[in-house]
């Protein structure tokens, strides 16, 4: 009895229930669709704010929250501002991959940056192919990422610089200083896991093409992190070698040269670092001898334009350090992905990977002011690569010599046949 | 592997000095590291795991004392003193409580201690890499002993760790307090039943320890990059070097650092591709031998 009168009285009529669905959807319902208008555009990023290299990570997050706020302060996209949602991986790949699928399904995020190290990158990719969410890499070196069409994805791309083009650039300008000096007989001195290992075998590969002359009498491999690197150094003092390349990076590049000057090592031979000229490593040495030569990693005098100065000081005037390289390679996929969103007229990641295939922009860290993303490959070309003499002083590389993007892509092409790749 | 090159080097007495000395260095530091840490094992029955970021903090507070005083002597006594006063606050309010505990449990608490210190240095010093730089009275050309190369600094270097190996040898079997110590490491229930107070011989041989890796740090400073979690390698060295010289003996730190630093040193010319492979298989080989290490006590059956 008293059942069937609660559910007759709880029974609305069919008008109460019509009313109350319009004044259901006057309160939810309209509020919705003006949220959609502003709803923020969430871009999701991996990258590694702890640990050893978490320099470059917060390096990255850095350019990359200075550039969305000039673009959210120029009204975002039709009202619509980035937001950004960053956390840190550890650089741990399984974390970046974790971290990675847990911002675009549980944190809503419709774009990725990844702004992982390799190991990180591939990782991330994975998911961003299984996903088809669409990505930026920002960090990742290894040419494989993009030019292996087995790890490609139609709305993965790459906006960093590549190991393949470094080679070139490097072997093409150190084969010069070889032939000008006579410096025939060379040693290695590179970190011990795959990224040492790869940019080594490259670099040498090149400098060889361009020099026939080249002899490779001995090899070090210190290990990542190493810490003291006597053994290394001695044994580069008992082979002899007119000169050395290495692809020491970071805290493990400045305690080598720390460590090798007091033996006196660099003014037995000159050395070749392909990392030395990034502000972190040239800050931290507090005298840089002699003989030393370097690829650019960031330098705001490389390439010498009043926009490149410019980005480098409002960096520092930001942050209170300089950027590094990962720092303008973040920026400039902020400037792609920008510029991508604005050509395609949407935030769909599919249209924006049709818009952003080919697309060039200008940029103050382009070898002529403009960076192209290139269609095939999806990868950035026409970035200012170059490599010069080393001292210890603003502006650090004073004559850097930039690499001939022609012979670049010629070379690269010609190596992605023989990998097989095209 | 290049045994050819090895044989070329050993009959060359220039790339005998060179390398020698290499050893010499790369042990030197080893021993001061693994000298705190067998110490605390041969006392407090502790391995201490937080050891390595005792080293890491001596090259932190070093780095500091030489950016104010412009000193590096200073800069080095500061960091051993330093990272004594630490770790005798550590011992005294944290280690103590845990001496009875199984060793998970104090495992537990040093890496905490690790994590902690590494987020410590991260807040204070930063997350990026620092480097000391050379002090202006090492910035010499190197020695050229028979055509063999040795730095100034790490002649400086060999000689100070060999005044503080003498000292620290001087202390333990000729001095009362050495014997007390001693004394606590073999029988702690019989030292305390003799009226000696053991907890405070503890603190003080857990502060020694720790201002031993302090030191080690910061006379390294000069040549290392310093960075969060630095003290890791170092730590695993370390116990290589206490298992192959014996858990407890500072003769055995001295002989295993040595032994480390010269298979390292010699070991890249003959072996390159191999070098951390023979300081493993020497350790390997010597728990088969002789289980309790080079200069261990064999446990009384």
């Amino acid at each position: 009895m008293t059942r069937s009168t609660a559910s007759k009285l709880a029974q609305p009529s069919r008008r109460k229930i019509i009313q109350g669905a319009a004044a259901g959807l006057a309160t939810i319902g309209l509020p919705a669709l003006s949220f959609a208008q502003d709803k923020p555009i969430k871009i999701g990023m991996p990258t590694i704010l702890s640990g050893r290299v978490a320099t470059l990570g917060i390096s990255s997050r850095n350019a990359v929250l200075m550039e969305v706020e000039k673009f959210n302060a120029a009204g975002g996209f039709g009202g619509r501002k980035i937001e950004m949602v960053i956390r840190d991986s550890k650089g741990a790949p399984q974390e970046a991959a974790r971290v990675a699928r847990e911002l675009v399904n549980s944190e809503g995020c419709e774009l990725l940056i990844d702004g992982e190290a390799s190991s990180g990158a591939f990782a991330v990719q994975e998911v961003a192919r299984d996903l088809g969410v669409f990505c930026i890499h920002t960090c990742s070196e290894t040419s494989s990422l993009s030019a292996d069409p087995k790890i490609r994805s139609p709305y993965s791309f790459r906006c960093a610089r590549q190991g393949i083009h470094d080679a070139i650039v490097g072997g093409a300008y150190v084969a010069g200083v070889a032939k000008e000096k006579g410096l025939n007989r060379w040693m290695t001195c590179s970190p011990d896991y795959a990224y040492g290992r790869d940019t080594t075998a490259e670099f040498i590969e090149y400098l060889k093409h361009f020099n026939k002359d080249i002899e490779v009498t001995g090899e070090v491999w210190p290990k990542f992190a190493q810490g003291d690197y006597s053994e290394s150094i001695t044994r580069l003092l008992q082979g002899k070698p007119q000169a050395v390349y290495s692809a020491l990076w970071g805290g493990d590049l400045s305690a080598f040269i720390d460590q090798a000057s007091i033996y006196a090592l660099f003014k037995a031979m000159p050395f070749f670092a392909v990392n030395m000229a990034d502000y972190t490593v040239l800050t931290a040495i507090k005298a840089v001898p002699p003989n030393l030569y370097s690829g650019n990693r960031y330098l705001k005098s490389f390439p010498k334009t009043p926009a490149n100065a410019a980005w480098g000081e409002a960096y520092f005037a930001k942050y209170k350090e300089m950027p590094t390289n990962w720092a303008w390679q973040n920026a400039t996929a902020i400037g792609f992905l920008t510029a991508a969103i604005k050509k395609a007229n949407s935030t769909d990641g599919k249209k924006m990977a049709e818009a952003l295939r080919g697309m060039t922009i200008d940029s103050p860290f382009g070898s002529n002011g403009k960076i192209t993303m290139r269609a095939e490959d999806q990868t950035i070309i026409d970035y200012a690569d170059g490599w010069g003499a080393i001292n210890n002083k603003e502006p650090y590389m004073p004559d850097p010599v930039a690499g001939n993007w022609t012979t670049i892509v010629e070379l690269e092409t010609e190596w992605k046949k023989r990998k097989g790749y095209i | 592997m290049d045994p050819t090159a090895l044989f070329e080097c050993l009959s060359s007495l220039s790339c005998v000095v060179t390398q020698t000395s290499t050893g010499l260095i790369v042990g030197t530091l080893l021993f001061l590291v693994a000298a705190g840490l067998t110490l605390i094992f041969g006392v407090l029955k502790i391995v201490n795991f937080a050891h390595g970021s005792l080293y890491m903090l001596g090259a932190y507070f070093a780095l500091s004392a030489y950016r104010v005083t412009d000193n590096f002597m200073l800069a080095a006594l500061a960091a051993g003193l330093g990272v004594g006063i630490f770790g005798l606050i550590f011992e005294r309010f944290i280690m103590r409580r845990v001496y009875n505990a199984d060793v998970l449990m104090q495992l537990l608490v040093c890496y905490a201690l690790v994590l902690i210190l590494d987020d410590v240095v991260k807040i204070i010093w930063g997350a990026e890499f620092q480097s000391m730089g050379m002090p202006t009275e090492f910035q010499l050309p190197p020695l050229l002993v028979f055509g063999g190369v040795i730095p100034v600094f790490y002649l400086f270097l060999i000689v100070a760790a060999a005044i503080i190996a003498l000292g620290l040898w001087y202390v333990l079997t000729k001095t009362r307090m050495g014997k007390i110590v001693r004394a606590a490491a073999h029988n702690p229930s019989m030292t305390s039943v003799l009226g000696l107070n053991t907890s405070l011989i503890y603190a003080g041989v857990f502060a020694f320890g720790g201002m031993l890796a302090g030191l080690a740090g910061g006379l390294a400073a000069p040549v290392r990059s310093m960075s969060p979690g630095m003290g890791f390698s170092i730590l695993i060295e370390s116990f290589i070097v206490t298992v192959i010289g014996g858990m407890g003996s500072v003769t055995g730190a001295l002989v295993g650092a040595l032994l480390i630093g010269l298979v390292r040193s010699f070991g890249s010319i003959g072996f390159p591709l191999f070098v951390e492979g023979i300081m493993f298989l020497s350790m390997v080989l010597i728990l088969v031998l002789k289980p309790s290490g080079l200069f261990g006590k064999e446990p009384r059956t």
